[in-house]
């Protein structure tokens, strides 16, 4: 455990410094120019940012893109104390914390030299919160639930516009300045955001060829003078990750695909390449476990307060990362989150236990009681994805569960209908992954735990933590929202509503002549502009 | 002869039909659509959503609708727009063909440059070290995964030559494409060639038991001119039906061969589109080795009346 602190506050430390020595150099003397060889995990669904929920999506494309407003490339924390400008040059909340209004930018172009106007921001908001239906610039929006409180987007000529919303909502530009929320055109239709994507980003996109290429090239009419410093981009979609690997390894690639270098590699890459620059953070992604609450066995609260006293957190860390995965409530817990509950106060939760022993005897009673035990065991089935990143947790889940008299088998699940079976109740037990676009409760709470929302797979509904969910959107007051941020996540825990076995932490590395690159330690999807990283060659 | 021939092409429309039915029914018989996979790439499993983009796509027509524009457009050269890319199929499919044929076709040389000379020598020194040497080898090709073997070659070349093959989309003439494909043919052709060399030995070593071998030895011709003259011919008609089958099932060992290497030809290619169930993709493409399947059998019938001319076909 020791060892382990020792190796976050290191890490925190060097994130830390990293950020400040980058903040605070601004004589470094920036080279224009080269392309910049990136190689990618697989072929993305689509190059519309607005229509997908993956990482393989927002770090190519969203270089193509700017937002109204975005959270400072130049710190390592997102938080909303520290977000920047970027098509919006100033924004003003009405007195009733309702109206929130954007200067936007004048003579910035779309890659095609098309205008941009507050009306492609009104276009794109309307499409993103089925505001207007019609609009064709995209045919499905997996974070609709983010803007349900979004009212109205209404245009004051071409350099103003105004989000109107039901209620006060301090997040709400944390929403707009995620990864997630880049302004489209309304002038492209959906087919060609999600082939051939026009932006105002830096850099434009050339070619996407499925499972080949991805080719970005600088925007020569950038409305940030000077940037950006490459003169292009160019992602090799590389499915293997062995390949990926030894590209990298043998300078083929000058960076590895976001946290793609797990624990157990990051040895062998180092080795192999001794001036490799590896940083590890969180991703901001969780492994949990969804519990259908509404069949039997688990929907007796006692099974699945059973199931949560059997984590056992380390060994899933252990054997998962090396012991580096972080433990934590709902959301990511500090210093590297800016909501997660206190690790002090964490501990006191069900299934965090650092005894565990003393737990699973608890849990054992309680089987015991429903008349389960090591002759009569609860046969049940543990459903994943087949992917190796869901398996690996589920199988170690499975082990863990035998402690209790659960005898469970793995029932993978092909990935085109996973989220089906969810939605159907299809399942027991299933084990999943669940990113956060933002390091926020709004987003986070909304997206899985409210009781209205699509992506709530396991149907979880307790209206207290719905009308908490709600108070603390709308608290205004940091440190009072935390307060509620920290009751909701125990009022989860004590529900066992998508209990969480670990947040996941990983390594991603360059090659030493990669310069300006700065990773955000809670979010992966909202860092990847690109404009202010150069090649010194 | 010619009756023969119409015969055989008759039967090759009729087994083109029968692929034609049996792919397209499979394919939609496997759980999960374009639209599901989709969805669920977005995390969502919106009912509303889902049949929003089945009706786009058209696959929430009735089956027979979808086989006859599918056939229709086959025949009008109209493969359709890939469901993921929304591009034509026909444009996604016919560059990475080259891609795909370059490789079997190394690969299928590669195999036969050193299969049949192996094969030969292994059994004209039959239970000597170089035959033992030899059947070990045949061996290990026969054993060693390919995707095993792909990565060993990849971190080879990482450590005596510090780089590793990447395709480059843009080759500048043959020795660029050897340079790019020439190892990853290899490790695709090794297990065939395994395969061929130990067939050829085994034909070889009966032939060289017959009675004319012996005759020609006696008459004092010499050991090329028995081996690869007299017993070599006679032994290569198996050998070239293996061939015949192996070309066809390379394109098991290229979807290996293709992740490992990075290689974006249609194998890989192939795969993916399943697991995205890209009908069109997926239809197309296997209909298209179905038929270079069909051709190659036709025309491993045909080798054998060049090679035997004692094989004639009934009018």
């Amino acid at each position: 455990m020791r060892k382990r602190m020792a190796v976050a506050a290191a890490s925190l430390a060097a994130l830390v410094t990293t950020g400040l020595v980058t903040v605070a150099s601004p004589a470094f003397a920036q080279k224009a120019g080269g392309t910049l060889h990136l190689a990618h995990r697989e072929n993305p669904p689509s190059a519309s940012i607005h229509e997908e929920a993956t990482i393989s999506v927002n770090q190519p494309f969203m270089a193509v893109f700017n937002n109204l407003v975005l959270f400072d490339p130049k710190e390592k924390v997102n938080s909303p104390d520290k977000i920047v400008p970027d098509l919006a040059e100033s924004w003003a909340w009405d007195d009733t914390k309702t109206k929130l209004t954007f200067k936007l930018r004048s003579g910035v172009k779309w890659h095609d030299g098309q205008p941009f106007t507050s009306k492609d921001v009104k276009c794109t908001f309307d499409a993103v919160s089925g505001l207007d239906e019609k609009i064709d610039i995209m045919r499905k929006s997996p974070r609709r639930i983010w803007y349900t409180n979004l009212k109205s987007v209404t245009t004051n000529g071409d350099n103003e516009v105004t989000f109107t919303l039901g209620r006060p909502q301090p997040s709400f530009m944390s929403m707009l300045a995620a990864g997630y929320s880049p302004i489209y055109s309304c002038h492209v239709p959906g087919r060609d955001m999600r082939t051939k994507p026009i932006g105002t980003g830096p850099f434009k996109v050339t070619e996407f060829k499925r499972n080949e290429v991805i080719k970005l090239v600088k925007n020569p009419d950038y409305w940030k003078k000077g940037r950006p410093y490459l003169d292009a981009i160019e992602w090799k979609i590389v499915p293997n990750r062995s390949t990926r690997m030894l590209g990298f390894q043998t300078g083929q690639f000058d960076m590895t695909f976001d946290s793609d270098v797990s624990f157990p590699m990051l040895k062998d890459v180092m080795e192999q390449k001794k001036d490799a620059v590896c940083e590890a953070r969180p991703t901001n992604v969780r492994s949990d476990i969804l519990i259908n609450r509404d069949a039997p066995p688990f929907d007796n609260p006692d099974v699945r307060r059973a199931l949560v006293d059997t984590i056992d957190f380390k060994a899933f860390s252990d054997i998962l990362s090396q012991g580096h995965n972080l433990e934590g409530a709902a959301m990511l817990p500090p210093p590297y989150g800016v909501w997660g509950m206190p690790k002090d106060q964490v501990a006191l939760l069900p299934g965090h236990n650092p005894d565990v022993a003393k737990s699973r005897s608890e849990a054992q009673a309680l089987m015991k009681k429903l008349g389960y035990g090591p002759d009569k065991p609860l046969k049940i089935k543990v459903a994943t994805r087949n992917i190796a990143i869901y398996r690996d947790p589920a199988v170690i889940l499975i082990d863990q569960l035998k402690q209790i008299y659960i005898e469970a088998d793995l029932d993978p699940i092909d990935s085109s209908v996973w989220y089906n079976k969810i939605a159907k109740k299809d399942y027991q037990i299933g084990m999943n992954l669940t990113g956060g676009g933002v390091d926020d409760p709004d987003t986070f709470f909304y997206e899985n735990f409210y009781s209205k929302s699509e992506r709530n797979y396991t149907g979880y509904n307790n209206p207290e933590v719905d009308k908490l969910i709600d108070q603390q959107s709308a608290e205004t007051d940091i440190d009072k929202r935390k307060k509620l941020v920290w009751d909701i996540e125990k009022k989860l825990a004590e529900d066992a509503a998508r209990p969480n076995i670990g947040h996941n932490y990983d390594n991603t590395c360059w090659d030493p002549k990669l310069k300006g690159i700065l990773l955000q330690v809670n979010s992966i999807y909202n860092g990847w502009r690109f404009e202010d990283v150069w090649l010194d060659k | 002869m010619g009756a023969y021939l119409i015969r055989r092409l008759l039967l090759m429309v009729l087994t083109l039909f029968g692929m034609s039915v049996l792919i397209f029914v499979m394919l939609r018989l496997v759980p999960g659509d374009i639209a599901d996979i989709l969805t669920n790439a977005s995390g969502i499993s919106d009912p509303a959503e889902k049949a929003k983009i089945a009706h786009e796509l058209g696959i929430d027509q009735p089956i027979l609708v979808q086989y006859g524009k599918w056939i229709g457009g086959l025949f009008r050269g109209d493969l359709g727009y890939a469901y993921v890319s929304e591009q034509p199929a026909i444009d996604e499919i016919l560059p990475r063909i080259p891609i795909s044929g370059k490789l079997a076709g190394m690969a299928l040389f590669f195999a036969v440059l050193l299969g049949v000379p192996l094969g030969v020598i292994s059994a004209v020194r039959q239970n000597t070290k170089l035959d033992y040497f030899l059947r070990v080898i045949s061996l290990s090709g026969l054993s060693l995964p390919s995707f095993w073997l792909g990565l060993l070659v990849l971190m080879g070349s990482v450590h005596w030559f510090g780089t590793i093959p990447i395709y480059n989309s843009d080759p500048h003439g043959f020795f660029d494409d050897v340079a790019m494909l020439g190892l990853p043919a290899m490790v695709v052709g090794f297990r065939s060639s395994a395969l061929i060399m130990r067939l050829t030995r085994s034909s070889m070593l009966e032939v060289l038991r017959q009675d004319y071998i012996r005759t020609a030895r006696s008459k004092g011709a010499s050991m090329i001119a028995v081996n690869f003259k007299h017993a070599l011919r006679n032994a290569l008609l198996p050998v070239v039906t293996v061939i015949g089958i192996e070309a066809a099932f390379l394109v098991g060992g290229l979807i290996v061969t293709e992740t490992v290497f990075n290689i974006p030809g249609v194998a890989r290619f192939l795969v993916e589109a399943i697991l995205w169930r890209d009908y069109p993709i997926v239809q197309n493409l296997v209909m298209l080795i179905a038929f270079v399947v069909v051709m190659i059998n036709f025309l491993v019938d045909m080798a054998y009346m060049a090679l035997d001319p004692r094989i004639k076909f009934a009018d």
